[in-house]
């Protein structure tokens, strides 16, 4: 399970320094080696349709990329850039107005290139899926190591003491 | 007929495409909005810093390119079909080509097949250059489904 400081510690990697998560809301409410866990509150300007009050899909689209990013994060034991590659969210059921949405995103598989992850979003109860996701991410791209894509080190030395 | 298609047809036959934007919060908050100053349906992302997902690079996330596919979508068919319910989204398949710089983002959605249910649309985004696409979707929407 995750020690409240990998909580603290992802939140600020992942939601308040992320502008787009930190504009959202999202907050991280769960973390383990492959495993990210976030929440996203109801907000009136995420509203897509205004006669019912259910969210834009896209909003979710965010939220599921945002936290597969971050389960791929938790299996980096050295620095690695990423970025996605390509997502897939099948939309099962309109989010309950009014209602967070929790995303539960695992990265099942790393390989030199590519990390593979699934997704779930619901409202509490996995089994009654909002949304459901395929993504891959391509490892090694361009650009600076963000000091997220490092945290993974961390949880893997967790895991083995 | 709901409220939001009744506002949403006065629209369209006054040919108010700014309205279609306006009625849907999202679209607001995100700044995404139609233009067909060239004569095609186009939907714009106008950049913000707070669309940013990697501040290093820096590059847009992701997730606001996949939202501007779809509300691109969903503009398209309110626009260009007489659909008596909103577009359900039933899934989406986003392909990432390149890096979303920080500067305006612009969409446009076309039909690929329009069947009695259920309607696929394919939509491109790019940025200063069309001939170099930051993403490519598929998209599934359910139309004048009863539910």
């Amino acid at each position: 399970m995750a020690d409240e400081l990998s909580l603290a510690v992802f939140q600020e990697w992942f939601s308040d320094t992320i502008p787009q998560n930190k504009a959202l809301g999202l907050q991280v409410i769960g973390v383990r080696r492959g495993f990210a866990t976030m929440k996203l509150e109801w907000q009136p300007h995420l509203v897509g349709n205004p006669e019912t009050g259910v969210l834009f899909g896209g909003a979710l689209t965010t939220m599921i990329d945002g936290c597969s990013g971050m389960a791929v994060a938790t299996m980096l034991t050295e620095p690695a850039p990423f970025a996605t590659l390509d997502l897939r969210i099948d939309y099962i059921k309109p989010a309950t107005p009014g209602q967070a949405v929790i995303a539960e995103a695992e990265c099942f598989k790393l390989t030199n290139n590519v990390a593979f992850t699934r997704a779930v979003a619901h409202h509490g109860d996995p089994t009654d899926p909002i949304a459901s996701s395929a993504g891959t991410f391509m490892m090694g791209t361009k650009g600076t190591v963000l000091q997220a894509q490092t945290l993974g080190a961390r949880l893997a030395k967790g895991a083995a003491s | 007929m709901s409220d939001y298609l009744d506002r949403l047809r006065k629209a369209r036959d006054e040919g108010d495409l700014a309205a279609l934007g306006e009625a849907i919060p999202y679209a607001k908050w995100m700044g995404m909005a139609p233009e067909n100053s060239t004569g095609e349906l186009l939907t714009r992302m106008r950049y913000k810093p707070d669309l940013i997902g990697n501040t290093h690079l820096p590059a847009l996330h992701g997730g606001t390119i996949g939202s501007l596919m779809e509300m691109a979508a969903i503009f398209h068919l309110l626009w260009e079909f007489d659909n008596e319910t909103l577009p359900k989204i039933v899934n989406i398949t986003v392909d990432y080509l390149r890096s979303g710089r920080p500067i305006d983002t612009i969409a446009k959605a076309t039909v690929t097949k329009q069947g009695r249910r259920v309607v696929n649309v394919s939509v491109e985004a790019w940025q200063e250059d069309r001939s170099r696409p930051v993403a490519a979707a598929q998209i599934h929407f359910l139309v004048n489904a009863t539910s």
